[in-house]
């Protein structure tokens, strides 16, 4: 953080002559350790470092990024700015005065009990052996690693308003898999925090119970090989915390972004069922449906102070008690259509420019344990572990596939099945919510690839969530 | 090049003992402009240059990367410093089984660039020409380059400048058109007749539009819709390392259970030249590599990784192809609607995902331009619908025929910088295809 806020001090001392600016600096760090099949695979470290400038200018507004951090280097970056900012202001969207230009003086850094340098590459490596040992336990785990990954990300964020945001990130990603094959049957199943990301330390691997999980990974994966397919119906669904992930993110988190809905990714990403008409009054879910966006739950993915255009960021409800009230729009989405918004304009690194993102999307506790949700359950399934997700461009007709099945018959749990997956609409799906589990079942987990934007642009999103209970779900299984 | 070739020699000059060292460059400078409502949403550049080391030592090796800011010195000066890391990191890594570089020294050069349009002139270009239409979409464009130089002698340079118009034509709610004028030659004539194609196109856009019940449906696949599949069989279809380790969604295939119709072949064509045909470890690719031939499997794509695990040659850099082409067939594109006769036109594909990779299962929607066909005749334009079904099925038993002319079709992904991937696919007919929702 030190060196960026020397470059940010010479490039404000040279600032460039315009309306506005911005300058957002971003030092990554990535380290990359992994046993496959008892073989240390090859050690990958990467550092990347640049800027991205951004002017108003003549009513219009562009960037330029580069790696080249010299003063020369900023200028020539900024030259390149403006040249875009003369283009949108003549043939541009909106006017670039609605582009924010904050003050926000704020700074945030991860809180880390074990330090990613407090164990040597050895120290490390010993631990991911004994994990990838304790994952073969039988002949027919034919495939197996065991995994940890770092990524540091400081950010320093000014403008020419007088605002300054640093913020330190810290993630330490642990996880495993282990592959099963028999006959034409191959089942994976991942654990050991591989869809459990938060920010942290090396006490990550502890939280992720790491080790632990390894033989119960394993012994899953040979349960599902002798598992019968997921029945082809229409029952209640219960999704674990790690399904319910996916289930959030692709059917209430991008359906709410607001340049969604204003037209701006239909090329890509996509639009939205959802209208600007809708927010204050439409029933998106159940009265259980309670949806926060919440950059302030400790360790989170995308917990901080502000969004990456320095938007100071807040806990705000989108959805509640069913009633959908507000999108994930940043500050200048929020000026082009004038609806409230959260603090979500993000980049996934200097050379992207910020869009509106998800950050922490987050389902509110209800009451009750998972074993009151089974009870209330006659004939349904238990899905967990999502590996395979896909929905239509407006987020409404979607499809989910599990690692993991188990049958519910008369309020108990039963037996395994494989292939488990299920299918619905967003707009129907929400309102069949029928019990949230308590607080003491809430999950703080997240998804590490969201993939949005033209440029493309992937970014950590936070997601917690209890178990739900859902009814009359269509279910399915394998086969041609 | 030169510059590059130079650097890593300087930086060599460093290396100890039995040390190797290969440097492999990424430079990318481009232009980025976002566009909606046929204006403007987002505009910029982006420089970015980056350097790859991989320092083995006897059995042992480490990679490493970082940014680099152009300045020679300065750039140096980085480089040293990773690679010093990389050195003191080598000592705590054991042997790698599995360490595979190309110790003959290769040379190769390329150069892929025509007319390169000025970004500024071909946006005004474009909105002119779009003039009262709802276009969306992104101009990408500039200069990429690869370069790969080892302490063994390789040297290796890949250079192109070339641009990409990825764009849709919408008429309301999620009715539209979807459109891509990419290439090393900016023709602004062209892009007008590419937009009065679609345009026509949004005619019948105009009719009110189907709902159709789930169930089997005769359909054509336009070739961008093929490409959705076969991004599909991309994903571990062809890795050599999937199909060793039984994780391939051509799993039965493998195991003489299933077959695609023998009208499918497909290869890898290292030799189109859109990617650089070496691998980051100094071995050069052979002009193609025959993955599915009459229905078979033919081979496998190997990296160099894989094939010193499993004995077999380098012929990828990766297990996922970059080149793709499958086969044409003697479908005509003037009779493809008669053929048809009544279903479904399906002029994209999107969101696939696997949905029983076992039994190559495979769901996803249906996007732009997709029509209900009746007695040869477009009627309607479809509301999106999932399709949920196995490619032995799409590409087996229920294929009917494949176009005898194919597209070239350049990949719009930018998520590690712009992409070079390409693949030449024909259309496909099928005696149905299942919709679930």
């Amino acid at each position: 953080m030190e060196q960026l806020c020397e470059i940010a001090e010479i490039f404000q001392a040279q600032a460039p002559a315009c309306d506005a600016w911005t300058l957002r600096l971003v030092e990554e760090e990535h380290d990359h350790l992994e046993i496959r099949q008892g073989v240390v695979e090859p050690s990958r470290c990467r550092t990347s470092c640049g800027a991205m400038v951004t002017l108003m200018l003549e009513g219009g507004v562009g960037y330029g990024a580069t790696s080249d951090l010299s003063p020369a280097g900023l200028r020539a970056a900024a030259a390149r700015a403006a040249d875009w900012a003369r283009l949108h202001a003549r043939l541009g969207l909106f006017d670039a005065r609605l582009s924010p230009c904050p003050s926000t003086r704020a700074d945030y850094r991860t809180a880390i009990q074990e330090p990613w340098e407090s164990l040597s590459i050895g120290e490390k490596l010993a631990v991911l052996r004994e994990v990838d040992q304790a994952l073969a336990i039988d002949e027919r785990i034919v495939d197996r690693a065991a995994w940890v990954t770092r990524r540091q990300v400081s950010q320093l964020l000014v403008t020419s308003a007088g605002g300054r945001v640093s913020q330190v990130l810290d993630f330490v990603h642990p996880g495993l898999v282990a592959v099963a094959h028999a006959g034409s049957q191959t089942q994976r199943r991942h654990g050991g925090g591989a869809d459990w990301p938060q920010q942290g330390g090396w006490e990550r691997v502890a939280a992720v119970r790491l080790l632990q999980a390894a033989p119960v990974v394993a012994e899953e994966a040979l349960a599902l090989l002798a598992a019968p397919d997921c029945p082809r119906d229409t029952r209640d669904l219960i999704l674990l915390p790690s399904q319910m992930v996916l289930q959030i993110h692709e059917s209430i988190g991008h359906p709410l972004e607001l340049d969604r809905i204003l037209g701006d990714e239909r090329n890509y990403a996509g639009t939205s069922f959802v209208t600007p008409e809708m927010f204050g009054h439409y029933r998106y879910g159940s009265d259980l449906l309670n949806v926060t966006f919440d950059p302030t739950v400790a360790n989170e993915l995308v917990s901080g102070v502000a969004d990456d255009e320095g938007t100071p960021a807040g806990r705000e409800y989108l959805i509640r008690r069913g009633i959908l009230e507000r999108p994930l729009g940043g500050a200048l989405s929020q000026a082009r259509t004038g609806l409230p918004g959260t603090a979500n304009a993000r980049a996934s690194g200097w050379d992207r420019p910020p869009i509106d993102r998800m950050g922490n999307l987050n389902l509110e506790p209800g009451a009750g344990s998972l074993a009151d949700l089974v009870a209330r359950v006659e004939r349904g399934i238990l899905m967990d572990t999502n590996r395979s997700w896909s929905i239509d461009d407006s987020r409404n007709k979607f499809q989910f596939g599990c690692e993991w099945g188990r049958l519910i018959e008369n309020g108990e749990l039963a037996g395994v099945v494989r292939n488990p997956g299920y299918r619905g609409i967003s707009a129907n799906f929400w309102r069949s919510l029928d019990g949230v589990g308590g607080p003491e079942t809430l999950e703080v987990r997240g998804v590490r690839n969201c993939g949005k934007g033209e440029p493309n642009q992937s970014v950590y999103v936070g997601h917690a969530a209890p178990p739900c209970l859902f009814r009359s779900v269509a279910v399915f299984g394998g086969g041609e | 090049m030169e510059a590059f070739f130079g650097f890593a020699e300087q930086l060599c000059d460093g290396l100890c003992g039995n040390e190797i060292l290969f440097a492999n460059l990424a430079r990318e400078s481009s232009d980025f402009v976002r566009l909606n409502q046929n204006r403007v949403r987002q505009a910029g550049h982006v420089r970015a240059l980056a350097l790859t080391l991989t320092l083995s030592g006897g059995a042992k090796q480490v990679e490493g990367s970082c940014d680099l800011s152009g300045d020679p010195d300065q750039d140096l000066a980085r480089a040293r410093t990773l690679l010093a890391g990389l050195r003191a990191r080598l000592a705590h890594v054991p042997e790698d089984p599995y360490l595979n570089l190309s110790l003959q020294p290769t040379r190769s050069e390329r150069r892929a660039s025509a007319c390169a349009p000025a970004s500024h002139s071909a946006v005004e270009t474009l909105i002119a020409a779009a003039d009262g239409l709802d276009l969306v979409g992104i101009w990408a464009s500039g200069e990429m380059a690869d370069g790969l130089a080892s302490s063994l002698g390789h040297r290796h340079w890949h250079e192109s400048v070339s641009f990409h118009l990825d764009w849709s034509l919408y008429l309301e709610g999620d009715k539209a058109v979807k459109g891509v004028y990419s290439g090393f030659r900016w023709e602004p004539d062209c892009l007008r007749r590419r937009l009065a194609t679609l345009t026509d196109g949004l005619r019948a856009m105009a009719r009110p539009a189907k709902t159709l019940e789930p169930g089997r449906y005769r359909a054509y696949l336009a070739p961008s819709a093929v490409q959705e599949l076969m991004d599909m069989l991309a994903w571990g279809g062809f890795d050599l390392k999937s199909h060793r380790t039984h994780q391939t969604p051509l799993l039965r295939m493998v195991r003489g259970e299933r077959a695609f119709d023998p009208r499918i072949s497909i290869r890898e064509e290292h030799k189109r030249g859109l990617v650089p045909t070496f691998t980051p470890e100094g071995f050069l690719l052979p002009p193609h590599v025959d993955l599915i031939t009459a229905g078979q499997l033919a081979g496998c794509l190997v990296d160099a990784r894989t094939a010193r695990e499993f004995g077999a040659a380098v012929n990828a850099s990766s297990g996922a192809p970059a080149s793709l082409a499958l086969a044409p067939g003697a479908l005509e594109e003037c009779d493809i609607l008669a053929r048809l006769g009544t279903g479904l036109w399906i002029g994209h594909l999107w969101y696939c995902n696997w949905s029983d990779p076992n039994d190559c299962r495979v769901t996803g929607m249906t996007r732009f331009g997709t029509y209900w066909v009746e007695n040869g005749e477009i009627v309607a334009p479809v509301k999106v619908m999932r399709f949920d079904d196995s490619l032995y099925h799409l590409l087996g038993d229920r294929l009917e025929d494949l176009t005898a002319a194919r597209e070239l079709l350049m990949s719009p992904q930018t998520y590690d910088g712009r992409s070079s991937d390409s693949a030449v696919l024909p259309g496909i007919l099928v005696a149905g295809i299942d919709l679930t929702l």
